[in-house]
């Protein structure tokens, strides 16, 4: 909302208030400042000049050479191009040094080598549109009588003649303060913030012969979505332009002036804050206003010339046959105020929010008028504005209103009591923590026009009509505070007991794997939960696959952003390729965040939360990946896990991908990408990915924490090498080493991985570090050969694997 | 005999003040001067040639003599090893202006490391910290929370819907009923997460960022205990200099409502570059829970009062970190998640 200071001051003193000190203390009441616009300021220098002599340039046959009287002494010599001067006119002068809006900046300058002492200005040069002063030509000097400009004497300051001198503020206004979207709501506002009581104007309306109800009748089909509609006729309408004082209104309010009806039934909406409307008579077929639903299918033409199909539900105002306008949203084209209009019916209602919305939205038209409505208007509110309209009729002398002073239609189905509440003060101070007594309260509301009566030892509050959204006392405690201050509330600290913050296990554990991946070296990512359905098919999903039935969003931003992921790693891939594209050498990137799974249209989906990370890079091979994953598992106390090799994950190259189980809990997979991924993503070397289930790894953790004494007696240690086939897996090995050694296996870890032409093709070596410890004894070298014998022979047993001497 | 004595102590002398000694040569002169061949025993075995008489007092001077030259050697020893050691050091300088190697570090995206940090101050001040589902019921994210059925915040411009009852949430606000659905007061928690609004990508706008919601429900809650809360918290998260002002605003949720502007922590409120001269920053919304939202929660708005707030993450990792453009965050250049 555009807020014209000049305006304002109509209603409220604001003498000696500056605007910024204006701007704080609105803001600091609840209408906030969003900035303000000092109109006519950036013209600097440009006075009324009297056009005294006109002679050609001497070397120029499209030059002339003009002398001009700007209220100095002497007169100015202006050299200019345009062709419509004549000796007399009174027009703008920018006399050097002199600026225009834009910045330009004038300056004494010969021209073909005539001085010229700062130029004649066109409307355009000073920001002016044929709309705004109409008369005046777009291509030549401004003569300001064509614009009906009269009166201005040479040496008058420009800006201020033309009533352009003006402060427009601009407020982000509340969506439950739609009664401050006008002059008079903010003027009201400002009384009360100012401590200043408004000046209150009620329109009267002079009339003339003849009897409205002659003219129309008007009839509500659908009362609840028309509480109230108000009409009035004016008759032997002149279409003109309208005052210089309102178009310039209208222009710092940010509109556009049009004629004189209907520049005053924009007047009127940003004064009251009612939008109107202004139908041509002459199309009003039936001498009737019927404010009924549409038909389904009905065909309708707005005053924009677009073509809609309206259905029922949408509310249409009609004449006997026809829609000539959607209500609350804009007119029809068929009942246009133009040149012609005669007779004008004025529409001053009150439309239901919800299906003005609900029909802007579905035929894509928002007005100002539609965005007001929606917002909920004050049914009182449409008489005074009709009347207000009226007025201007005749104060501009713009035709003649029919009938006697208060002779309107009015039907008002949807009349509401007015709401009274009780002013509770003890309510009030707890709520704020102030201790302000019954009279300051209903001070400061009849401030703002609250209808405070004092009934026995307390007050009772009667709301305004416009205040919709006072609807109890936590409502009266921000009436009173905003006025009384919100900075004047002092700090307090609850005595709720003294009690210590917590933070679930679960939460406690995501963080805990979050440092520990940061302590190894990886990069938090934080990467958008929507993603392209597309990103399946990068990773190689197959069809069918559980994963892409996915939570998709309604209305999405684009196809990009389209459904909610049920995988983690492709947002780390797409950051890792991001990085990869700019030449990052190396990198490693983890994100610890949910995924979306889909429970069916009616119920929310599971988040749970996945840990995926992705890598590459000089030193980083598929060992470097399972390293983290273990030092993950080993933070979580999970011990027992195993990693199973998996070809059949699409995403991953098949002979270097691993599914990490616990039992038969899959807590997550990890793996180089398959060569496909990497091409989808735009690598040109190996990448390591790992998706791991956060959920799983939570349920798995052990927290339990226990001393173990320390080994008493020496450990033993010897090392094994067996020859065998190479796709043997050296955790098979392990394994059946350790279930021939029982308890005494401390430790065995594969340490070497050879091959050679002595081996044979097909064949590797493996060598296993053993560490062998008995609890309560020294081990004997007989004994530990002898466990050794037994391990190597099984180990031949069952996996074929000859002990490499 | 003292003299010949006195010429061995000479050469002795004279030979291990020579520069070439090492420890090889010293080996040999103990074994010349102090060996059972060496010199210092050859003269003593001449002794027999003396009187009787002189025998004890030459005698002695040999035997002072013998310990003076094992002080000799043992000192002139602990010279070479010193100055071995010295070489050796000198031999193993290094440059120390070359660089470190580092071992790989990672680092905390910074809209989490300002997450935390915000979640630590709250439970420092008894706050829980918990969590709510992201995809919601619109019953959550806006009819419990009072929000009017014609709000333009739940238009399909601003709100994304999976179904015309299920939507992703717009704010952390929806916690606040379901926490009250789950709890009986006092209640004092802090929820952060994911949020979504439909908004296209720009350097202030992103259709997903992170939100922590507050509230606290008890008898006696006041508007006064949330601007000390809001205090305490600016103070911890902005500097000890912090203040916070107040001002007027409108939420479907909280009545009275107020966004709360926190002075800047770059001029303190002179103003500058980072507050737009104004000396104060914007960080959140604020109020008093609205009774409509209390009843929603099972809880009775004529006993039971309480606060509510919710700041964006990003605004304030934004401005604590001076980062201009919101996209970085989601970009997660490495070259920008290092600098945290």
């Amino acid at each position: 909302m555009i807020l014209s200071l000049e305006w304002l001051s109509e209603f409220v003193d604001i003498e000696g208030i500056s605007v910024k000190e204006f701007s704080d203390v609105m803001t600091m009441t609840g209408s906030k400042v969003e900035g303000w616009e000092e109109l006519g300021a950036d013209i600097k220098n440009v006075v009324a000049g009297r056009i005294l002599s006109l002679e050609r340039h001497p070397d120029s046959d499209h030059l002339w050479v003009c002398k001009v009287d700007i209220g100095e002494p002497e007169p100015r010599q202006i050299v200019t191009g345009a062709q419509n001067l004549y000796v007399g006119a009174i027009v703008p002068v920018a006399a050097a040094p002199a600026e225009l809006p834009g910045g330009v900046k004038i300056n004494k300058a010969k021209l073909r080598g005539v001085e010229s002492d700062g130029m004649l200005c066109s409307i355009s040069e000073l920001g002016l549109t044929e709309r705004e002063m109409p008369g005046a030509v777009e291509d030549g000097i401004f003569i300001l009588s064509d614009a009906g400009i009269e009166g201005v004497k040479p040496g008058d300051d420009i800006p201020s003649a033309l009533r352009m001198r003006d402060i427009a503020v601009e407020f982000e206004i509340t969506p439950n303060r739609p009664d401050c979207l006008s002059v008079i709501g903010l003027a009201r506002e400002a009384g009360a913030s100012l401590g200043k009581k408004p000046r209150w104007h009620t329109p009267s309306v002079r009339g003339s012969d003849g009897k409205t109800g002659d003219y129309i009748s008007v009839s509500i089909k659908a009362p609840e979505l028309c509480p109230r509609y108000t009409a009035r006729v004016v008759k032997n309408v002149k279409i003109s332009p309208s005052p210089l004082w309102m178009r310039m209104r209208l222009r710092a309010a940010g509109v556009r002036p049009i004629n004189n009806i209907v520049d005053i039934t924009n007047y009127v909406m940003l004064e009251y804050g009612q939008p109107m409307h202004a139908f041509d008579y002459a199309c009003l077929h039936g001498k009737k206003i019927i404010v009924r639903e549409a038909e389904e299918g009905e065909q309708f033409r707005t005053l924009d010339g677009t073509d809609h199909t309206l259905r029922k539900g949408m509310l249409v105002i009609a004449d006997e046959e026809r829609a000539v306008a959607l209500a609350g949203i804009m007119g029809g084209e068929n009942s246009e105020i133009t040149e012609n209009t005669t007779t004008v019916v004025f529409e001053s209602a009150n439309f239901e929010p919800s299906q003005v919305r609900l029909t802007s939205r579905a035929l894509g038209v928002r007005t100002e008028s539609s965005s007001r409505f929606e917002k909920g208007l004050d049914p009182e509110n449409t008489l005074p504005a009709i009347q207000r309209a009226c007025e201007l009729v005749e104060l501009l002398g713009a035709g003649e209103v029919v009938g006697g002073p208060d002779d309107y239609i009015d039907v008002y189905p949807g009349k509401k009591e007015p709401r009274t509440l009780p002013l509770n003060a003890v309510r009030i101070n707890q709520l704020l923590g102030l201790s302000l007594d019954a009279d300051a309260m209903a001070e400061i509301l009849r401030s703002l026009e609250f209808d405070v009566r004092k009934v026995g030892d307390s007050y009772e509050v009667g709301v305004p009509s416009w205040r919709g959204d006072v609807e109890g006392v936590n409502d009266l405690a921000e009436e009173v505070l905003r006025i009384y201050g919100y900075d004047k509330i002092a700090s307090t600290l609850f005595t709720s007991g003294v009690s210590v913050g917590s933070m679930s296990d679960r939460l406690a554990c995501r963080e805990q794997i979050s440092d520990l991946l940061i302590n190894l070296g990886l990069y938090e990512t934080c990467t958008f939960s929507f993603v392209s359905p597309k990103i399946f098919d990068m990773v190689r999903v197959p069809a069918g696959s559980p994963l892409r039935d996915a939570v998709r969003l309604l209305n999405p931003l684009g196809e990009d952003t389209s459904i909610m992921r049920t995988m983690l790693l492709p947002s780390v891939l797409e950051a890792l390729a991001h990085n990869y594209s700019h030449r990052i050498p190396e990198c490693a990137l983890f994100e610890n965040a949910p995924v979306y799974i889909n429970r069916g249209k009616d119920n929310l989906p599971d988040e749970p939360v996945r840990i995926a990370i992705a890598m590459y890079g000089p030193n980083d091979d598929f060992y470097s990946l399972k390293g983290i994953c273990e030092a993950i598992l080993g933070s979580l106390g999970i011990t027992g896990a195993r990693y199973v090799a998996t070809s059949d994950n699409l995403t991953y190259h098949p002979g270097r991908c691993a599914t990490i189980k616990l039992g038969d809990a899959v807590l997550g997979v990890l793996g180089e990408l398959h060569p496909e991924v990497l091409e989808n993503f735009e690598f040109d070397i190996p990448v390591y990915g790992a998706e791991l289930d956060f959920e799983a790894l939570f349920a798995a953790r052990s927290t339990e924490r226990r001393y173990v004494p320390l080994p008493r007696f020496p450990a033993v240690s010897r090392d094994l090498a067996f020859v065998c086939d190479e796709r043997l897996e050296s955790q098979s090995v392990a394994d059946v080493v350790a279930e021939v050694c029982g308890a005494l296996l401390e430790n065995i870890k594969l340490f070497d991985v050879y091959r050679s032409p002595q081996l044979g093709d097909g064949k590797k070596s493996l060598a296993f570090a053993l560490t062998l410890r008995a609890a309560d004894r020294t081990l004997s070298d007989e004994e530990v050969d002898e466990l050794l014998g037994r391990a190597v022979d099984a180990v031949r047993e069952k996996l074929g694997a000859q002990l490499r001497l | 005999m003292i003299e010949k004595l006195n010429e061995i102590r000479r050469q002795l002398t004279e030979l291990l003040a020579k520069e070439d000694v090492d420890e090889k040569t010293l080996e040999e002169l103990r074994i010349r001067f102090l060996g059972k061949k060496g010199e210092l025993t050859a003269v003593l075995r001449g002794m027999g040639s003396l009187p009787p008489e002189e025998r004890p007092k030459v005698g002695q001077y040999a035997n002072e003599l013998r310990e003076e030259f094992e002080r000799m050697l043992e000192e002139k020893g602990a010279a070479l090893r010193e100055r071995a050691r010295q070489e050796k050091l000198e031999r193993e300088r290094i440059d120390v202006t070359a660089p470190g190697r580092t071992p790989k570090i990672g680092r905390r995206h910074p809209l989490e490391s300002t997450r935390i940090e915000m979640c630590e101050i709250f439970r420092s001040m008894g706050f829980d910290i918990v969590e709510g589902p992201e995809v919601e019921y619109a019953y959550y994210n806006f009819d419990a929370l009072n929000t009017p059925e014609n709000h333009p915040s739940r238009d399909l411009t601003d709100t994304f819907y999976i179904t015309e009852n299920i939507l992703l949430r717009t704010q952390t606000s929806p916690v606040q009923v379901r926490t009250m659905e789950q709890r009986k007061p006092p209640i004092k928690i802090v929820a952060p997460g994911r949020v979504y609004r439909s908004d296209e990508v720009d350097a202030t706008h992103s259709p997903l960022f992170h939100q922590l919601e507050g509230l606290v429900v008890d008898k006696h809650i006041t508007m006064g205990d949330l601007k000390g809360v809001l205090e305490l918290f600016a103070q911890k998260m902005f500097g000890p200099g912090s203040r916070i002002r107040f001002r007027p605003h409108h939420f479907p949720f909280t009545e009275p409502s107020a966004e709360v502007d926190v002075s800047c922590f770059v001029c303190g409120g002179k103003g500058c570059r980072v507050c737009k001269g104004e000396g104060w920053i914007e960080i959140l919304g604020s109020g008093v829970v609205h009774p409509n939202v209390l009843r929603a929660g099972g809880i009775d708005p004529n006993i039971y009062s309480g606060f509510a707030f919710g700041m964006g993450i990003e605004r304030i990792a934004m401005i604590r970190y001076g980062i201009d453009d919101m996209r970085l965050l989601y970009e997660n250049d490495i070259r920008f998640l290092a600098q945290f």
